[in-house]
């Protein structure tokens, strides 16, 4: 990767669909290091953030206490990634008392029923 | 594996990279930098200083693509280039840097 | 769309989720822990039956057996499938989701 660029030429529409909480498992993380290494192919990343998956984006995260990396900082980068497009359902927000205002990164709040449809314009899903 | 810096030893992996960020100092860079025939300059430090600061902001090393973009919005289009970057850093900015800078290697990078 | 749920419903809430997403003329296939929301006399009964209209629904054998489960322990109308019929859906389908 450092040295040439790769030029397959091949663009899909990949959706990471993100359903966890972020520091009780490692999925969450996992899935940001999986996004981070797939944008360097430079490919149409999208990220869908629902259930549980939207306390990864809860502002003003810390872990210092309990002695794990913070990841959830890396969200922070992910434009400079190239990756833009973060919508986080509707539903799972409000059902958790948050709003758009409690979240660190710029996202898009979409109603489940217009998450399906770029669910629907999606060619490869990536589900933690 | 290990790096022998004032008689002191820090840990790497084996490939190089420092095992924990917080071990790092400056010999340590110094010390790399002179095993890879380089001597680290004000430029050098410029671009290490960078990485750094945006592994403590965002907790990542930055794959070459970004890191470049990067310097370019902080330090000016002038040294965000690979030519400059390439030229400080001859084995790639992004992974030789990065293992000056006590930084993981790159996520992204093979 | 094939969609895939390998997590218990009392453990998690994927069903829910994955019910909320999958639309008319998908399929969705029940694996490991998730074979136990097939099973009849539970609240994911009703859930399962409300959407068979529009969603055909199966589960895979083996992990029935392995849990000491049969076709006497299921909501209506839920195909039991092998490994065989695992591959084969996920073949005719375009795309599949994994609801972890």
């Amino acid at each position: 990767m450092e040295d040439q660029e790769l030029e397959s030429g091949i663009v899909k529409k990949f959706i990471y669909v993100n359903r966890k909480a972020p520091h009780g498992t490692i999925y969450a993380h996992e899935a940001l290091e999986v996004v981070l290494i797939a944008a360097a192919f430079e490919q149409d990343v999208s990220l869908a953030f629902i259930d549980d998956g939207v306390y990864q984006l809860k502002k003003g995260q810390n872990t210092d206490g309990i002695a794990t990396k913070n990841f959830t900082k890396t969200f922070g980068a992910l434009e400079m990634y190239d990756v833009e497009k973060l919508y986080v359902e509707k539903e799972s927000l409000e059902e958790r008392g948050l709003s758009e205002d409690d979240l660190s990164v710029d996202v898009e709040v979409l109603a489940s029923s217009e998450l399906k449809k770029l669910f629907n314009e999606s060619e490869v899903f990536f589900n933690f | 594996m290990a790096i022998e810096v004032n008689g002191k030893s820090f840990e790497t992996d084996e490939e190089g990279y420092l095992a924990n960020l917080n071990d790092w100092e400056k010999d340590v860079a110094t010390v790399m930098a002179k095993e890879d025939d380089i001597e680290l300059s004000d430029d050098h430090w410029e671009i290490i200083n960078f990485l750094r600061e945006y592994y403590e902001e965002y907790q990542i090393a930055p794959a070459v693509r970004v890191l470049t973009k990067a310097v370019g919005k902080k330090l000016g289009k002038d040294k965000g280039n690979s030519k400059y970057l390439y030229e400080l850093f001859p084995y790639g900015p992004g992974k030789q840097a990065c293992k000056f800078a006590g930084l993981p290697k790159p996520t992204g990078c093979v | 769309m094939l969609h895939t749920i390998n997590k218990s419903p009392f453990e998690k809430d994927s069903l829910k989720t994955c019910l909320r997403y999958a639309e008319k003329g998908s399929s969705v296939l029940f694996i490991e822990d998730a074979v136990y929301a097939c099973t009849k006399g539970t609240n994911f009964e009703k859930q399962i039956t409300e959407n068979q209209e529009n969603i055909s629904f199966y589960v895979l054998g083996p992990d029935l057996e392995a849990r000491g489960l049969d076709n006497s322990n299921l909501t209506n109308n839920i195909e039991i499938i092998d490994y065989k019929g695992f591959v084969k859906l996920v073949a005719e389908n375009e795309k599949t989701q994994n609801w972890l």
